[in-house]
């Protein structure tokens, strides 16, 4: 789906979403209340501009403390790579934008990230992934890295990495891969309308990280929960 | 404790991740959480035809600094370029979800990473993502997150990320933070964008001291564990809040950065306009002329963190 | 990777009471290892994780020399190799044998 297919199915009556540069803010009606769209469309990678405008509407929407919820649509690259960026610290930047997302969470505003597209590294991080549910669209390609990219850095040979890639989704890219992680938690069905489905995710929200308990349960992430627990168990203990 | 020596001169760049612990915290008091005897090992690696460690790259535990409680992780650089893969992050993640109910005074992280484990990608970035929503939640509940950055491997991709979700950074000169790193701005923008042989261009760039002057890190260390347990005990003092006012001054402080030194294109060049009289003399200068400098830059110490 | 397994009987246990010690880090040309005191006082085992396989004879030399100058009775030690040269082998195993015994 194109994010004007999906703004029209999630606001049958019309929306105040625009895109400039790449970048989504605005807010539509959903269901009697006002959902916000913060964003990046059309591929386009994420850099210090771009972070801290995205951060400036979640903050906007903060202060209005109307417990609004907040939709993170995705179609990214990855972060901006440029020694410009790294210079005036992309990290912060794009931190920042994260604990916003966060605090907004925390504060009351649930978050749904939607990736209907691509996404990786430090952009997805810095969004999708910073928020409490993150859902799919089917044809959506998150990666933290593409297989060409992970032969020349592992130095394997792409044919071997692509023979394991279908048995082992903890480093193959793509939807599913990331499903498996537990990373995603739902992928959407693009035939019905997407805003009773965002009602519904809005509506069931998890009360706390559920990440490993998928990963776990769908087999791309076998162990992380039982570290985390045992870790976690050790420390509360003594 | 085997690994303790004398942390005065023991240096945090050459150190291991058990030696830095050990060093940094209160002697004796360290005590680990799934230590190597569990083999919690990568179950992925061997796929690789890849060698594993019995710590996954990171040794977590409990122990005291300066008398007060903490918990503590800390990355080994040189496994793996302390990447992030699926049991180092869950210990990480495990480590950082107990600080809610154990409630120490501060989470330690010693970072020294290059990011996400490419051969466990999935399990790496989501873990991160895990960290810090976990970190955000520690804070929140009144628990500073103190990140010390001076290791090999530096603190590059989705460590930088967690990075500048910490309460407070202490840097050394060889802490480079960056979310790119060079050679992966080279690979994918060519050597005119980043030519990452360059190294004093990857210094100045991402270095301890041009995250330091600009407000990136709130500490810098020479590089011996003495003075990372140091900056670690007075940063726990000095935490940040994390609520909605820290973070419209953030905004505000980050949106100043790029209005101000948008235009940049060296650090050299930043420096500058932060009214540092030599800034082609600020790389070779020694670490105590180099915290002198840093003190006079008012943009380098704040509490929009 | 190649798994290989070496067992000795020794004169003596090793001296001191240290239940764990472990040194070294998995790196190119280095290797760790992770020594626990498990083992009746006149035995030891060595476990050797490589990924550099066909030095089953030069890994049981290294081994087997170790065995006679540290008479390290008492421990199973496990290796996970990074591909590190003999010499280093033997100066991580006397170091970790010297841990236990602090």
């Amino acid at each position: 789906m194109t994010l004007a297919d999906i703004l029209a199915s999630l606001f049958p009556e019309g929306h105040g979403v625009t895109v400039a540069d790449g970048l989504v803010t605005g807010h539509g009606p959903l269901d009697g209340r006002t959902l916000h769209v913060v964003g990046i469309d059309g591929d386009t990678p994420l850099g210090v501009d771009g972070a801290l405008t995205l951060s400036a509407a979640v903050l906007d929407v903060m202060r209005a403390a109307d417990k609004a919820p907040i939709l993170v649509a995705i179609d990214s690259d990855s972060q901006r790579m440029s020694r410009r960026d790294e210079l005036l610290g992309l990290n912060e930047c794009l931190a920042h934008l994260a604990k916003a997302l966060l605090l907004a969470d925390r504060s009351g505003h649930p978050t749904i990230g939607l990736i209907y597209g691509h996404s990786a590294a430090g952009a997805f991080i810095a969004t999708a992934l910073a928020t409490r549910v993150l859902a799919a669209l089917p044809g959506a390609n998150p990666s933290v890295m593409d297989l060409p990219s992970v032969a020349r850095v592992t130095k394997l040979p792409l044919e071997k990495l692509q023979q394991m890639a279908k048995s082992t989704p903890v480093f193959a890219p793509g939807l599913d891969n990331m499903v498996a992680a537990g990373a995603v938690h739902v992928v959407l069905d693009p035939e019905r309308p997407l805003h009773a489905q965002i009602l519904g995710l809005i509506a069931d929200l998890p009360s706390h990280d559920v990440r490993d308990r998928l990963g776990q349960e769908r087999g791309g992430r076998p162990v992380a929960r039982d570290i985390a627990a045992r870790v976690a168990g050790q420390a509360r203990a003594g | 404790m085997p690994d303790v020596t004398d942390p005065q001169t023991l240096s945090w760049y050459e150190a291991s991740a058990r030696q830095r612990v050990a060093n940094l915290l209160d002697a004796g008091t360290f005590e680990e959480f799934v230590g190597p005897a569990e083999r919690a090992m990568s179950p992925h690696l061997p796929l690789f035809d890849l060698p594993r460690a019995f710590d996954d790259g990171i040794v977590v535990g409990r122990g005291t600094l300066g008398g007060k409680s903490v918990l503590a992780a800390a990355q080994e650089g040189r496994f793996m370029g302390g990447a992030f893969g699926e049991i180092h992050g869950a210990k990480l993640v495990g480590l950082l979800r107990a600080a809610l109910d154990v409630k120490p005074a501060a989470v330690l992280i010693l970072f020294d990473t290059g990011g996400v484990r490419l051969q466990e990608a999935n399990a790496g970035e989501t873990a991160i993502a895990e960290t810090m929503r976990a970190i955000t939640d520690a804070r929140a509940a009144g628990i500073s997150v103190i990140g010390l950055i001076g290791g090999r491997a530096g603190c590059f991709g989705g460590g930088g990320l967690i990075a500048g979700t910490c309460s407070r950074l202490a840097v050394s000169e060889s802490g480079r933070i960056s979310v790119s790193g060079p050679e992966v701005i080279e690979t994918n923008k060519g050597a005119e964008e980043f030519d990452s042989r360059d190294r004093a261009l990857v210094w100045r760039t991402m270095g301890g001291k041009h995250r330091r002057l600009t407000g990136s890190a709130d500490a810098y260390c020479e590089d011996t564990v003495a003075a990372f347990r140091q900056a670690a005990i007075d940063l726990i003092e000095t935490a940040p809040r994390f609520d909605l006012a820290m973070l419209e001054a953030e905004q505000g402080r980050l949106e100043a950065r790029l209005h101000r030194f948008g235009a940049c294109r060296d650090a050299t060049e930043i420096w500058a306009q932060l009214g540092i009289n030599d800034p082609d003399a600020v790389p070779a200068m020694t670490d105590a002329a180099f915290q002198e400098i840093a003190a006079g830059v008012t943009e380098a110490s704040h509490d929009a963190r | 990777m190649e798994s290989l397994t070496f067992r000795h009987t020794t004169k003596t246990p090793l001296a001191g009471a240290k239940p764990l010690a472990i040194t070294g880090v998995v790196a190119s040309g280095n290797l760790e290892v992770l020594l626990e005191r498990v083992l009746p006082p006149n035995a030891c085992e060595v476990a050797v994780e490589t990924p550099i396989g066909g030095y089953g004879d030069v890994w049981e030399a290294v081994v087997a020399d170790f065995v006679a100058r540290a008479q390290p009775g008492g421990l199973r030690i496990s290796i996970n190799d990074g591909g590190a040269r003999p010499d280093t082998v033997s100066l991580r195993l006397l170091q970790g044998a010297r841990l236990m015994e602090g």
